[in-house]
């Protein structure tokens, strides 16, 4: 029950920064993907059923406020969860650089799909200009967050888990 | 602490479970996007509080900040402005009189306000589109201020967008930039219709396309493209922007080019929404 209230607030305060104060910092004019970092980091830490929680709740978040239909972003944020908890065999400790590949495919996976979905659909052919100019951008700047936000959100595991172990 | 015995779901029935909903919920809510709004609604309505709050204290630093440095210049600018006022009350009297002159020569022709002015709402905008792909903002202004669907929304004397989606204390604005923008709009000089479209490929140039331009009409660059008559939301006569260049169509047939807009989108943070829709044409009217 605590894991689950830690990270509704988690991915509520993350959405808020990225709406508000991220859209103020942005550089190259795009702003990171936060939610992005939470989804990975905790399907990487937790495994595949809290991956895909965490990813369903965030796109949902993110559907309702923003999108037009709901249920894209939903899938694409769920779909990247379980990729990430599939990489869980691999987490043994606060290892920086899987987390930062991670999360860098991941941002990749979802930007791509967004753009197959969102303007590939409406006959916007120039893949090679949305990847120059929103893209690689976005990966550079998610990636450079994540480093940061990365450290945060293991230690808020860390202190979680040890408290589930104190109760059990 | 009591033990629930833990019921184990394999992963990746977990996630085919999951994607059966979200497939679910897209259909659901392209099908009945009228009856989705609700949801919607209520979930903006949680996080609209938050994010105001938020930037209520981002401007306040912001304010902060700006206060400690820019004093000295403030001062010199203000000496610059005072005798700036000076000359422009002067030409502001000389215009005052030449208005008056061409109220009583257009009452001599009889001719109607075309561009009257509307009534206005003030707004602040409160948070962007979270992800990169589209310019789409929310307001802190909703249904308790009187504002509702497809109202127009201005910042200084330009079109900004479009309110796509309203709430009891915020709304949704789709800007004319957005790639999936579509304005209808025509030349002020000679009343040539042509579409006005987003494209996220020209936001960085700070331009947006303008198409379906008849062949033999006169858009010159530089002329002013407002709102047209014949757009079934947009109200007449706001100004959308400048032709930046305009050339033939490989069909031959049609005109397009580009458009500069009167509004810089970069530093939006206030705007105001006019509380006046278009007139709707009754149903009957539309003969499909």
């Amino acid at each position: 029950m605590k894991r689950v209230i830690t990270i509704l607030f988690t991915v509520l305060i993350c959405f808020l920064l990225q709406t508000t104060i991220f859209q103020a910092l942005a550089l190259a004019d795009v702003v990171p993907n936060l939610l992005l970092i939470v989804t990975v980091a905790f399907g990487y830490m937790r495994g595949e059923k809290e991956g895909i929680f965490v990813g369903l709740f965030c796109g949902l978040l993110i559907d309702c406020v923003f999108g037009d239909i709901i249920g894209i972003c939903s899938l694409i944020y769920m779909v990247v969860g379980y990729l990430n908890g599939l990489c869980n065999k691999l987490y043994y400790s606060e290892h920086i650089t899987v987390t930062v590949t991670l999360v860098a495919l991941s941002d990749l996976i979802y930007n791509f799909f967004y753009y197959i979905i969102e303007f590939l659909f409406r006959n916007r052919l120039n893949f090679f200009f949305y990847l120059r100019r929103i893209i690689i951008p976005e990966l550079v700047y998610t990636v450079l967050i994540s480093i940061l936000l990365y450290k945060l959100l293991h230690t808020i595991n860390n202190l979680l888990e040890q408290s589930e172990q104190k109760e059990a | 602490m009591r033990r629930r015995t833990k019921i184990t779901i394999n992963p990746k029935y977990l996630l085919i479970l999951c994607s059966i909903l979200c497939v679910g919920l897209i259909i659901i809510s392209y099908r009945y996007k009228e009856k989705v709004a609700p949801v919607k609604t209520l979930a903006e309505e949680i996080v609209a509080p938050m994010q105001k709050g938020i930037n209520h204290v981002g401007l306040w630093i912001a304010d902060k900040k700006e206060i400690f440095t820019s004093m000295q210049t403030l001062i010199g600018e203000n000496k610059k402005l005072k005798e700036e006022l000076d000359n422009i009350s002067y030409e502001n009297k000389i215009l005052k009189q030449e208005k008056y002159e061409l109220e009583d020569l257009r009452e001599l022709y009889e001719l109607d306000k075309k561009y009257a002015s509307y009534p206005k709402v003030a707004a602040r905008v409160i948070s962007k589109d979270s992800n990169n792909w589209y310019n789409q903002f929310c307001i802190d202004k909703g249904s308790k201020d009187g504002i509702s669907k497809n109202m127009n929304v201005l910042a200084g004397d330009g079109l900004v967008g479009i309110v796509t989606e309203v709430g009891s204390n915020w709304s949704k604005v789709r800007t004319i930039i957005d790639d999936q923008s579509n304005v209808s709009g025509m030349s002020l000089k000679s009343s040539d219709i042509c579409n006005v479209k987003g494209n996220l490929e020209l936001i960085d140039k700070g331009l947006i396309e303008i198409e379906l331009v008849d062949k033999a009409a006169d858009i010159k660059e530089g002329d002013e493209i407002v709102t047209s008559h014949i757009s079934d939301k947009f109200l007449q006569g706001i100004l959308i922007g400048y032709v930046k260049s305009i050339d033939v169509d490989a069909s031959n047939t049609t005109k397009s080019g580009y458009l500069t807009p009167a509004v810089s989108f970069d530093s939006l943070d206030t705007v105001l929404v006019i509380t006046e829709l278009k007139k709707e044409l009754p149903k009957e009217a539309i003969n499909y």
